[in-house]
């Protein structure tokens, strides 16, 4: 998995709540048994003028030349609810998303994000909207993002501190497996199993 | 100390603890599917580790495979028959337990697993499907994961899961009639937005659950996932026990005893705290409908659709202003104006036998309106032949319903079948989202019986009137 310890980038704001994994990537987009090609197809419905299609909507943010190389998402409410589809992250990784700045995250989404190199990053829509506000020219005016000191540095130098549990940072420091992580920890799993099973008999 | 069913459950199931509220679960159940579960199997081999084991996890068909009658491997998604056979493939080589097309069991994931006794109470489920949750209507801690941990499930039978907070939405007072286990959770969640219940378990409790049907608990936990919520969980009665006793993976003899003594034990106990606690007190209540993009846009179907409340933030604001656009109306307009061009009953919400026998009794010797595209998709191939043995497919039928074989159907849009551009459609399923039943397509979600009403006039309409 790619590592992130600090991130630097252009930040576009889609400052709306409830933005679903459907709209990340619309199921027709996943037309692979695959977690690669998938970066085409973010935002689809949204990004293109037509469903399947490829015109880009030169409405859509990503698609203004202000934003273009765009590697950090600002939203708001809930961001990634719905869908498990772990499609929606590798599609954000394979566009050159790294961090996304929201004020909540759907709970599958969020881990899925950790899994793949994308930090999630939750902070008050106040903030956020402040965030998005400093930025004057997106391709000059980039936020910044340390997991190290666990801080969003906004373009005016502000500091702004984040929670993220041990494990997540770690994982996305090192670029880590958790397979292989917990892999390690064999023991405790039959150790465990073997007093489950009997206590649990039926389960097996 | 008092504990709520889910500290309960948590607790039996904590390998080791990680770090302030981060644990390393056991998992008892992993179920896959064609869409997720392919990549998942496929992902896991080319990394060369195995399933540890695989009688503990099954597969189904149901994401994308064709459910007309005489369906083959073919399917009008584009690469769909590519997910369906490496499915296939994958599910072999892993010595894996699949309910292929074929298969007499085979069916929408969170159908059959409780129908053939697959989850129980107290037990840990996980499937790479967010509607996981509804299987914790059955008292088991039963949770929607993305493809990666899945294989961390295969590879390790434990996840790394962070505690969730912990709720308690009590259902008071005595449910209406025309009202069912779909309002309640549409209410809910439109009334607290759809990220009022953000990363909890939350107990679905009161009188009003105790009264619902397991099929019925089914639908209300389903939609937890809507709310935001880890999961939705329901304490294991003995209706509970009933509907479970007999099924093909329920255990038997002593060990259904056995079983049955600790079930006793799940539940939350007097005293204990909840995070956060909501009662709905449900005597006044109307049916639902949404009228929106997101579930949380929901009202009641004799209302109007709702104006921008003046309480919430701009950026709610603008998701309003885009869901007026997009669903082709405006405040202020009255929910059962609405025509519609299609009506859909199925999904993991409402698909099984006694979402299906309420609406054929709205249905029986009535016709669905010209010009409007009526489907009812049974969750699995024993709802279909329960159904057909009561003759319920000749009352679709008769009413001008297409009759389908089991799977996920048009719930969404994988490139595929579709609504159509720009139709609107009501329908039994879970999402209301931009462009999920089709390009640009306007979805409505209601319960069965609203659907099977609608139907009938052509416009959104209230049950209640055929009742």
């Amino acid at each position: 998995m790619k590592k992130l310890v600090t991130h630097q980038g252009v930040t576009a704001p889609l400052l709306r709540t409830n933005i679903d994994t459907d709209a990340i990537i619309p199921s027709r987009e996943m037309k692979l048994v695959s977690k690669k090609g998938l970066g085409e197809g973010l935002f689809a419905g949204w990004r293109y003028t037509e469903a399947g299609g490829r015109t880009p909507n030169p409405d859509f943010i990503l698609n203004k030349e202000a934003y273009k190389n765009t590697s950090i998402l600002l939203s708001s409410k809930n961001f990634g609810c719905g869908s498990s589809r772990e499609h929606a992250v590798w599609a954000l990784a394979e566009y050159g998303i790294r961090v996304i700045i929201a004020s909540s995250f759907g709970a599958i989404f969020y881990g899925n994000c950790t899994r793949n190199g994308i930090l999630p990053v939750v902070l008050p829509d106040e903030v956020i909207v402040e965030l998005a506000a400093q930025i004057e020219d997106p391709q000059k005016d980039k936020v910044t993002v340390d997991l190290a000191e666990k801080v969003v540095i906004s373009v005016k130098g502000e500091k702004h501190p984040f929670i993220i549990s041990k494990g997540c940072r770690e994982m996305l420091l090192e670029g880590l497996d958790q397979i292989g992580v917990t892999m390690r920890q064999g023991a405790d799993i039959v150790n465990f199993e073997s007093l489950y099973s009997k206590r649990r008999s039926w389960l097996y | 100390m008092a504990k709520t069913l889910f500290d309960k459950l948590w607790t039996d199931h904590e390998v080791a603890v990680l770090e302030d509220n981060v644990s390393l679960l056991y998992i008892d159940r992993i179920f896959l599917h064609e869409r997720t579960g392919s990549i998942a199997l496929e992902s896991l081999a080319s990394d060369d580790r195995v399933v540890r084991n695989p009688e503990k996890v099954f597969c189904t068909m149901d994401h994308i495979v064709d459910t007309h009658t005489g369906r083959t491997d073919e399917t009008l998604v584009p690469g769909g028959k590519q997910f369906i056979q490496s499915t296939r493939a994958a599910s072999k080589a892993a010595g894996i337990k699949l309910f292929d097309i074929t298969d007499p069991w085979q069916g929408i994931a969170h159908v059959i697993s409780p129908e053939l006794g697959i989850v129980q109470p107290g037990c840990t489920l996980i499937c790479p499907d967010s509607h996981t949750c509804s299987q914790g209507a059955l008292g088991a801690l039963a949770w929607g994961v993305g493809s990666s941990e899945a294989e961390h499930a295969m590879a390790t039978n434990t996840l790394v899961v962070k505690r969730p907070n912990t709720m308690r939405v009590n259902f008071t007072g005595k449910l209406p009639s025309g009202l069912t286990a779909k309002d309640l959770i549409l209410h809910l969640i439109s009334k607290y937005g759809a990220a009022g219940g953000s990363g909890c378990a939350i107990e679905f409790a009161g009188e009003v659950v105790e009264n619902l049907s397991i099929e019925a608990r089914l639908t209300l936990c389903n939609m937890a996932v809507e709310f935001s919520a880890f999961t939705g969980l329901i304490a294991p009665d003995q209706k509970t026990i009933e509907y479970l006793q007999g099924k093909q993976y329920a255990p038997t003899g002593d060990k259904w005893l056995e079983a049955n003594k600790y079930w006793a034990t799940l539940s939350t106990d007097a005293g204990a705290v909840f995070d956060k606690e909501i009662t709905i007190i449900c005597d006044d209540l109307s049916p639902v409908v949404t009228w929106g993009t997101s579930p949380q846009h929901a009202c009641g179907v004799t209302d109007n659709v709702p104006s921008i409340p003046f309480t919430v933030d701009a950026n709610e604001k603008a998701s309003y202003a885009r869901a007026y656009q997009y669903m082709d109306l405006h405040a202020e307009q009255l929910i059962e104006s609405l025509s519609i061009d299609a009506a859909f009953i199925g999904s993991c919400t409402n698909s099984r036998i006694s979402d299906l026998r309420e609406a054929a009794g709205i249905l029986k010797g009535r016709k669905v309106a010209e010009g409007v595209n009526a489907i009812c998709v049974p969750g699995s191939k024993e709802v279909k032949r329960m159904a057909e043995k009561e003759g319920l497919d000749k009352i679709f039928i008769d009413a001008g319903f297409e009759w389908r074989e089991p799977g996920c159907s048009m719930c969404f849009f994988a490139g595929g079948e579709n609504f159509g551009f720009r139709k609107r459609v009501i329908s039994s399923t879970n999402r209301n989202f931009e462009g999920r039943q089709g390009p640009e397509t306007r979805s409505h979600l209601a319960s069965p019986i609203t659907v099977a009403a609608s139907a009938i006039t052509g416009k959104i309409t209230d049950p209640r009137k055929f009742l």
